[in-house]
């Protein structure tokens, strides 16, 4: 039986067709062998684009369709539908890319057109050799894993808390709540942390559909879209939640520090009790203690010498026999939350962090605004006393080639709202060193033009150096900084008596992990790939696994809480949907050739793979496998095919690249 | 551990005592050096910013002949560090550079291929060297001994990947290794003024007298270097830095290697130190004669 291939070329407006001679390419097109059929069209992927090819389909008039257009990671799924519309196997379907590997990069518009014909003979000869092939269906698991409490997590699980879906909520520390909690006032608008936060960690805590599991982590994550196992680490805290009611008495007798007592108070600063049994902070969820097994008296002396705290707890919740608990749950989708890290400001040795006492990070300097921190909220050197002027240093670890290229997104605002509560709380002159202000979101200009009025001074250039060697009488005992002022064309030395680091947002440490476990990428910026960094912001390259808030890019609060919502939004729909369709495009093994020799179990990126210890060969999981070929590359025994992407289709190709239309 | 030697033009001439200490030193940490025959000046940092093209040239003139040892070349200067870094990276970087030098050398029957790695004298000791191997050649206890080490700006910086550019620990390391103590102060890597001295002298004097000044805040009893025009500046120098801030600065600044000499207990005559500008005496003295 004879082929019969159409070919349908898309100018897409002037990005293909500005550069290649479509008419030439349709000519070329014409004469290849098995082509009963060309069309091109403005735009392929249109409505009236796609009729073409269903039409054509439908009349019977072609059996296999290559379309010659952008990259299969734009429209592929969209043409597979068209033909699919037109009754025939999605499959029979091949798509060229002219554009991001042809037009776009190549300058000479003649030796373009002579590419994409190229291209299209490759994709030609591979049409003829396509296999129909059969998409499988797999059922959805209404529940869903949020990993990160912080205010993401928090604001994803309750969305679909609130849509009747349950939600297990993962969160490594004590409590939930992440850095917003360590926040006293949020900017630009100055509204307590706080109060806008905790309302919600108090419904995470409450709600009837959500397992919260605090002090815990992620182990494994087995399984695919829909049907995902994990197992996760419930750290001991030897606290029996059930019988603890956060009284109080506990930490109120206890005789050891987790926090170290000697050297300067900003060493101190915590908001929650210092002691070894604590609560992180007091509005914690769940407000249950844990008891710091590093510091721990009991723990130390091994004898079980102290245990005071067990002998002041009246409902005996005091478990020092605890262990780790592993659970293991299935659910259908993950959403990972889990947030970001500071960058450690000690890497930049000019800046004297760790050396001088008054440099401090910005959480630092949070905690210490902070009502319920150690120092009540008050601005403090080192010594007890208030400092007379404050420089805050933007871009610290953002911005620079050495440590980080990007930008931090937040550190220009809260920036702002430190010289705010300063001059709110003391009568310090405080200098704001900045190379570019970056006021982005809504109200923010508004927010920098109030504080230019608000007498805090502004140097623009990049700080060099903070030092501790006076030059002149009025420089002694102080931090010197030198700054270039771009401004003013000059250097200059600026006596402060305290330095905050405006420090920037990295991904959080446990991030690498978590990624690997969900088979996400993290980029080059330590940040996890969403799908696509416009139209595909909270899905990932794994279905079914979402990325939401400072471990996607840094991003405020506004920012997180909308891409939160959007995270659950795609979760609800997947839910909805109830089955959802599987590539069809995976590798199989071959039994008869399979040497078992567990190559392609290490290999594959998506732990799909798997050994059969009964029958001694590897099995590939459809419904985790995404076709990549990377195990049909390794397999020594050549014991691995791609469906959709076999060898003799891929000889094919190549064949017809070099074919010259023949 | 055998490598080619770079001298410099300093060490053959003002800086000569550094070269009595190298000399005095190396043989004992199993560190032989070659000359490299018919080396030429290498243009200095002073030159490379006058005529960079035949700056280049005249150090790669350097390289091209050390090709013939095929072994690390070492120097004891921190400008012939970075000069001959720097050629060695731009002729790599850029083809159009590397061309001129070439034809430049093929005019006088010579060739470079990049085949030659440049490093300090001061990397070869720490880092060839086993820390063991150099606390087993002490003989004296120095442990009284505040030294405060001055690394300059060259050696670090621009980034040559020998240590972090505003904090480098090796020569800190090298000062505990001998069983001397290391003074930790700010301005160990910020510029002395070098060749500046001999333009606007008085802005030179201003940063020696801001190193010293901290050193002295920190109590050390002597410097150390690894570059004869550090050296030259902080010590020949001190006193018109004094003359003209009216301060009393008698803070003997030494080579990495005489430090070394001294606690291998040799005499401060093998090692050249009583050519000195400012002469060892007082604490400093009590301490090297009662150890």
């Amino acid at each position: 039986m004879s082929v019969r291939i159409g070919v349908y070329l898309c100018h897409c407006g002037a990005n293909i067709a500005g550069k290649v001679d479509i008419d030439a390419v349709a000519d070329f097109a014409r004469g290849l062998e098995n082509v009963t059929l060309v069309k091109d069209y403005k735009f392929m992927c249109s409505d009236p684009g796609q009729a073409l090819i269903q039409k054509d389909l439908e009349n019977k008039l072609v059996d296999r369709v290559v379309v010659a257009s952008c990259s299969p990671l734009m429209h592929e799924n969209t043409f597979r539908k068209t033909v699919e519309r037109g009754g025939l196997n999605p499959y029979l379907f091949t798509m060229t890319n002219i554009r991001e590997q042809c037009s776009w990069v190549h300058i000479d518009s003649d030796r373009t057109t002579e590419k994409a014909k190229d291209l299209v003979a490759a994709s030609v000869r591979r049409a003829f050799l396509l296999e129909p092939l059969t998409k499988k269906e797999v059922p959805i698991n209404p529940r869903t894993l949020v990993i990160g409490g912080g205010i993401a997590g928090i604001q994803a699980a309750l969305d679909l808390a609130e849509a009747g879906k349950e939600v297990v909520l993962v969160e490594k520390e004590p409590s939930i709540g992440g850095h917003m909690a360590k926040f006293d006032k949020t900017f630009p608008t100055l509204d307590c942390s706080a109060c806008i936060l905790t309302p919600r960690m108090v419904s995470v805590g409450q709600h009837s559909n959500i397992e919260l599991m605090s002090y815990a982590e992620v182990e494994d994550v087995g399984g695919y879209v829909g049907n995902f196992n994990i197992r996760v680490r419930k750290k001991a805290r030897y606290v029996d939640s059930e019988l603890c009611n956060g009284c109080g008495a506990c930490w109120s007798k206890c005789p050891s520090s987790r926090v170290p007592r000697k050297g300067n108070v900003h060493e101190k600063l915590s908001l929650g009790p210092t002691t070894s049994i604590y609560m992180p902070f007091m509005q914690a969820v769940p407000a249950i203690p844990v008891i710091d097994r590093d510091t721990c008296l009991y723990f130390k002396n091994d004898s079980g010498a102290c245990g005071i705290c067990a002998k002041e707890c009246e409902r005996g919740a005091i478990k020092y026999d605890m262990t780790d608990e592993i659970v293991e749950f299935e659910v259908g989708n993950i959403i990972i939350a889990a947030g970001f890290k500071t960058f450690d400001p000690a890497k930049v040795k000019r800046y004297g962090y760790g050396r001088f006492d008054n440099v401090m990070t910005a959480l630092e300097f949070e905690v210490m605004n902070c009502a319920s921190g150690s120092t009540g909220g008050n601005i403090l050197m080192a010594d007890g006393s208030e400092p007379k002027s404050i420089g805050i240093v933007h871009c610290v670890g953002s911005r620079d080639s050495h440590y980080n290229e990007h930008c931090s997104r937040v550190c220009c605002m809260y920036s702002l709202k430190y010289a705010h509560l300063i001059k709110e709380k003391t009568d310090a002159e405080v200098y704001q060193f900045y190379i570019d202000m970056r006021c982005f979101g809504k109200g923010y200009e508004e927010f920098y033009d109030r504080l230019l009025s608000e007498d805090v001074r502004f140097v623009r250039g990049k700080v060099a150096e903070i030092s501790k060697v006076p030059v002149t009488e009025t420089e002694e005992g102080k931090l010197v900084v030198s700054v270039e002022d771009t401004l003013l064309g000059t250097v200059r030395r600026i006596p402060l008596d305290m330095v905050v680091l405006s420090t920037g947002l990295e991904g959080s440490e446990t991030l690498p992990e978590i990624a690997k476990l969900c088979s996400v990428s993290v980029g080059k910026d330590g940040f996890l790939i969403e799908k696509h960094p416009k139209l595909g912001p909270v899905s990932t390259a794994t279905d079914g696994v979402f990325v939401v808030g400072g471990c996607q890019s840094p991003k405020d609060i506004p920012d997180t809480v909308a891409q939160a919502s959007a995270a659950s939004s795609a979760v609800l729909s997947m839910i909805t949907r109830e089955k959802i369709e599987i590539e069809a495009a995976t590798s199989e093994v071959d039994e008869d050739k399979c040497s078992g020799c567990k190559l392609c179990n290490t290999l594959c990126p998506y732990q799909a793979v798997k050994f059969d210890e009964e029958k001694e060969v590897s099995v590939v999981n459809e419904a985790l496998c995404k076709g990549c070929g990377t195990c049909v590359a390794g397999c020594p025994s050549g014991a691995i095919s791609a469906k959709h992407y076999e060898d003799r289709q891929i000889f094919a190709e190549i064949e017809g690249i070099f074919s010259g239309g023949l | 551990m055998k490598y080619t030697y770079y001298p410099g033009c300093s060490v053959s001439a003002t800086a000569n005592l550094y070269q009595e200490s190298i000399d005095s030193v190396l043989p004992g940490l199993g560190i032989e050096l070659e000359e490299l025959d018919d080396w030429n000046c290498c243009g200095a940092t002073a030159y490379m910013s006058v005529r960079e093209l035949l700056s280049f040239a005249i150090s790669a003139r350097n390289l091209a002949l050390a090709e013939k040892y095929h072994r690390d070349m070492v120097t004891p200067c921190s400008a012939c560090y970075l000069v001959l870094n720097k050629t060695n990276r731009y002729c790599e970087e850029y083809p159009d550079i590397r061309k001129k030098v070439g034809q430049a050398l093929e005019a006088g029957g010579l060739n470079y291929s990049g085949n030659i790695k440049v490093r300090h004298l001061l990397d070869v000791v720490v880092n060839d060297v086993e820390k063991e191997k150099i606390a087993g050649t002490v003989k004296k206890d120095l442990s009284a001994l505040k030294v405060a080490p001055y690394y300059g700006c060259q050696i670090v910086r621009p980034e040559i990947g020998l240590d972090d550019p505003d904090d480098p620990q090796i020569m800190d390391e090298l000062i505990r290794s001998v069983g001397a103590t290391c003074v930790d102060y700010s301005m160990k890597t910020k510029c002395c003024g070098a060749s500046l001295m001999g333009t606007d002298e008085k802005k030179a004097l201003h940063l020696c007298k801001e190193i010293l000044a901290d050193a002295e805040r920190n109590e050390a009893h002597c410097i150390i270097t690894v570059c004869p025009l550090c050296q030259m500046n902080l010590d020949i120098y001190q006193s018109k830095v004094n003359s003209l801030f009216g301060t009393k600065f008698r803070i003997p600044v030494i080579y990495f290697t005489q430090l070394i000499g001294l606690a291998q207990g040799k005499s401060m005559k093998e090692l050249g130190l009583g050519r000195l500008g400012v002469k060892i005496s007082g604490e400093m003295k009590k301490i090297i004669e009662g150890a």
